[in-house]
This record gives structure tokens, C-alpha cells and sequence, in this order.
């Protein structure tokens, strides 16, 4: 009978795993280092006025003087970005189920999402707020319609790419459109899906931010909106760093739930 | 077809080979002329064939031993006996204890036979192979079609078997049937009356390279015309 040999992938050992690892952060850890370096001396070197370009030492300090406000405006921008990222995701998918399943909804559906998608969003934010009032509602909105699109489209062409072997080979099992979609388009899409999502999730911080600019009593851009109307640059600046860092905390969440759920994303020569 | 037979289809790529096999699975209708699989026409797919592609085809979301038994869970069969007979036909492609892993852990060959398991676990009565070993390199192949000669001898099923390769048809068949394009259409049917186990190299070969010649001239021959 035939001896049957063969080769095993080698698991990456976890010291080596660590190592990469520790390469892998240390490159953009001095990036950020050296500009952080670059932005002070340049403060110093020119003399701008702390109103004008505060430096990195400001910021900090800023942060630190406005501690007790900061975290409460974070959490609600937080709130805010997610509740919209998830009306997005709730409703972005299974839209883009029915404009993948059928030529005549991609025709009725798509038409609308794409002129809604050009307009502004920051042209639609004080009509919004005229229409829902000064509360959460109109900042979720303008998240939402930020990042549906993305979503939309990105699950749209997954679901439409599955491997045509997959889609026979369910077939020939007597498979019902139903089985088809659930044993093989729609796990075949997540990769796609994860797609729609990482882009997504940048553009929720950012509508929650518009709704804020436009009209809030709270938030980080309320803050951003109050302190330069202060002069109180620091402020500002302290705001945006912090929604930066939640913003790029958030896309890596959603990176290592990706790596959860689609492990296989990465191992597309099956 | 006979029952129980191994056919392979032959022929120059374009020349309609695949398209047959599909329309046996019922999976495009025919232009003209019908197929009859135990007497019933085919007019949809079947509960009693089985597929094999070029590709594994494997879903990289389900492990080795799920894959194996998608069709059991979309046919609607009994999952315990079914875990049984996985695990036996992951045993016999030499498999056993590689149940839980992923596809993309495995070799091109490993797949391939995992594909061959899941073909064969709702113990179909028909198993349509479309150039099941085309896309793996030359020893793989080799090795998996002595070893699919072998499970074809304690399995038997009637086997389509679509491929490019001469020898291998020839090693593999009881009819080789030789297929031409424009129109695509069977142009000979040849016997291969050679005792099994078949091998590839010296004497085995010796045995079948008869055939192997007659089908290479049919193949080459209409070519020229």
C-alpha cells in the first residue's frame, strides 16, 4: 500500500511570534516619536504662540487640566460612533443580501443609496438636528449614513464573488437557495464583509464628530467646537488626539475580531 | 454506462468534457437528449451523486471532519452514523487525525482527498469527477490516482471520470471514452480489458500502454483531419 508523507505547515513558535511582534510596533512607535520631537522643537524654534500651535508638552498638559471632562465627552462620542456603526451594520447587510440576490432590488435599491451617499453629510447635519433636535439622534444618523455605504458595497461583492466550485457543489447536493446562502455565499462574503466594516468604522467617528460640530452640548467635537471659540487651542488639540487614538483602538478591535471570526481571510488558496 | 463501471471522458480542453459532467449532475439542463441515472431522467441534481471538482473546493470555515459531512447536513441524513463513516473514510485516504484541522493547513493533495471523502460520504451511487487531480503536481497525482484505484476497489460506484490525462484514464478505467469538439461529441469508446490492481511504471505499464496508444491516436488523429 502507498506510505502516505506528507509536509505539515510549521506553527510559528510564540518567541518568534513575539519578536515579530516587537518589530512589528516598534517601527511606527518611532515614527510617532521623532514627529512628536520634530512638532516641539519646531514650536520652540519658531516661537508660535500657544493659542496658535501649542506644543506636544501643552496638549499634555491640557489633557491632563481638563481630566475630569475629557473621558465623560470620549464616552459619549464613543457611544454615539458605535451606535451608528451598528445601525449601519444592522441594516447595511442584509440590504446588501437583497442587491446581491436579485437583479431587479440592485436596480431599485441601488440607485437611492448612491445618490444618498453624494450628498454631504455635513450639509445634512443641520437639517437633521432641525428635524431630530439637539440629542443623540441626529449624531447616530449622520454616523450611520457615513458608514452604510461601505458596508453595502463591500458585503454586496462578497456575497457575489463566492467561488463558483462552492456554489455547484451545494447545488448538486440538491441544496435549496437558503441552504446555498447559509452553508456557502454568505461565510464565503465575511472576508468582504470585514472589508465593508474596517472602513466603516473610521467614517462612524467621523459623522458622530459632524453631528457634534453642528450643533451639541457635549462629545469631543463639541468640545473641539467650544474650545476654539475659547482660544483655548491646547483643548482642541487634546480632543483630537484622543479621538484619533479611539478611532484607531476601534479599527484594531475590529481587526482582531476579524482575525477571530474569518481566520481564514488571510488563507484565501483554499 | 454499466453499473459499478469506471468510465473516464477524454478529450482537448474545449471539446465539451466538463459541460457532460455537469449535465449529469443536473446542474445545467441539457440542449438535446436526455440522461438517465437507475432508470429516472436527470432533470435537477441528485441525492444518490456525488461531485469532485478541480479544485478541493473546501469551505475554510469548517474543519476537515465538517467538510466532509456538508453534504450529510444539507441532504438531512443521520449525523451520528454519518461522524462514523467520516472518520472511517478519512482513515482509508489517510487522513485519521487530521479531523480538526483547517483547510488551508493541509497540502493541495490532502485537500484533494478530503474533497474525495466528501464526495463519497452520502455513499453515493454515482461519483462525477471533473480533472480531480489536474491542479496537483505530477507525484501527488500519481499517488492519488493508485490511490483512488484502490478505495474504487472497497467502494464500488459508478465512476465519471473527466481528465486530460491519457495514462491515467487508461490505468484508472474499464472504457475510456474519447470525446471531439465541434460539435463535442463521443467519438470512440475504448476498452481497457486489463486486470487491476494497475500500475504506471514498467510491467504494469506494459500491460495498459496498448490502450494507451489506441486512445493517444484517436486523440491526435482527429486533430489533424
Amino acid at each position: 500500500m502507498n506510505v502516505v508523507v506528507e509536509h505539515v505547515p510549521a506553527r510559528r513558535t510564540p518567541l518568534r511570534r513575539l519578536g515579530r511582534g516587537a518589530a512589528g510596533w516598534f517601527a511606527p512607535l518611532a515614527t510617532f516619536a521623532a514627529l512628536l520631537v520634530a512638532w516641539h522643537v519646531a514650536t520652540r524654534v519658531f516661537d508660535w504662540p500657544i493659542w496658535l500651535v501649542p506644543s506636544p508638552l501643552d496638549v499634555a498638559d491640557a489633557t491632563w487640566e481638563y481630566r475630569s471632562l475629557l473621558p465623560r465627552q470620549l464616552w459619549v462620542t464613543l457611544l454615539e460612533s458605535l451606535a451608528g456603526f451598528g445601525l449601519a451594520t444592522v441594516v447595511g447587510i442584509p440590504l446588501a443580501v437583497l442587491i446581491a440576490a436579485s437583479r431587479f432590488l440592485e436596480r431599485t435599491i441601488y440607485p437611492v443609496l448612491l445618490g444618498l451617499n453624494a450628498v454631504p453629510k455635513i450639509a445634512i447635519a443641520p437639517i437633521l438636528i432641525l428635524w431630530m433636535g439637539f440629542g443623540y439622534g441626529p449624531k447616530i444618523l449622520v454616523s450611520f449614513l457615513l458608514c452604510v455605504f461601505p458596508i453595502v458595497i463591500a458585503t454586496a461583492t462578497g456575497l457575489r464573488s463566492t467561488p463558483p466550485e462552492l456554489v455547484e457543489l451545494t447545488r448538486s447536493l440538491c441544496a435549496s437557495q437558503a441552504q446555498v446562502f447559509r452553508k456557502a455565499r454568505f461565510p464565503a462574503a465575511l472576508p468582504h464583509v470585514f472589508v465593508g466594516l474596517k472602513v466603516a468604522i473610521s467614517l462612524a467617528v467621523i459623522g458622530a464628530v459632524i453631528g457634534e460640530f453642528v450643533g451639541a452640548s457635549e462629545g469631543l467635537g463639541w468640545v473641539i467646537v467650544n474650545s476654539g471659540a475659547n482660544v483655548n487651542t491646547s483643548l482642541a488639540f487634546a480632543a483630537m488626539v484622543l479621538l484619533s487614538l479611539m478611532s484607531v483602538a476601534l479599527f484594531y478591535a475590529l481587526v482582531g475580531l476579524e482575525r477571530l471570526l474569518v481566520p481564514w481571510a488571510r488563507h484565501d488558496d483554499v | 454506462m454499466r453499473p459499478n463501471e469506471f468510465l473516464s471522458l477524454v478529450g482537448r480542453s474545449g471539446c465539451g468534457k466538463s459541460t457532460l459532467l455537469r449535465i449529469l449532475a443536473g446542474l445545467v439542463p441539457a440542449s438535446a437528449g436526455s440522461v438517465e441515472i437507475a432508470g429516472e431522467a436527470v432533470r435537477g441534481p441528485r441525492r444518490d451523486v456525488g461531485i469532485m471538482f478541480q479544485r478541493p473546493a473546501l469551505m475554510p470555515w469548517r474543519s476537515v471532519v465538517e467538510n466532509v459531512l456538508l453534504p450529510v447536513e444539507i441532504l438531512g441524513l443521520d449525523r451520528r452514523a454519518a461522524r462514523r463513516e467520516a472518520a472511517e473514510l478519512l482513515e482509508l485516504v489517510g487522513l485519521a487525525g487530521f479531523e480538526r484541522q483547517r483547510p488551508w493547513e493541509l497540502s493541495g493533495g490532502m485537500q484533494q482527498r478530503v474533497a474525495l471523502c466528501r464526495a463519497l460520504i452520502h455513499q453515493p451511487d454515482v461519483l462525477l469527477m471533473d480533472e480531480p487531480f489536474a491542479a496537483l503536481d505530477a507525484l501527488t497525482r500519481e499517488e492519488l490516482s493508485l490511490e483512488l484505484q484502490r478505495i474504487w476497489s472497497e467502494r464500488r460506484t459508478t465512476i465519471v471520470f473527466v481528465t486530460h490525462g491519457i495514462a491515467e484514464a487508461v490505468v484508472l478505467s474499464d472504457r475510456v471514452a474519447v470525446m471531439t469538439p465541434r460539435p463535442g461529441r463521443i467519438t470512440r469508446i475504448v476498452d481497457v480489458p486489463v486486470p487491476r490492481p494497475r500500475g504506471f511504471g514498467g510491467e504494469a505499464h506494459e500491460a495498459t500502454v496498448g490502450a494507451e496508444d489506441e486512445v493517444r491516436a484517436l486523440l491526435f488523429e482527429r486533430e489533424a483531419a
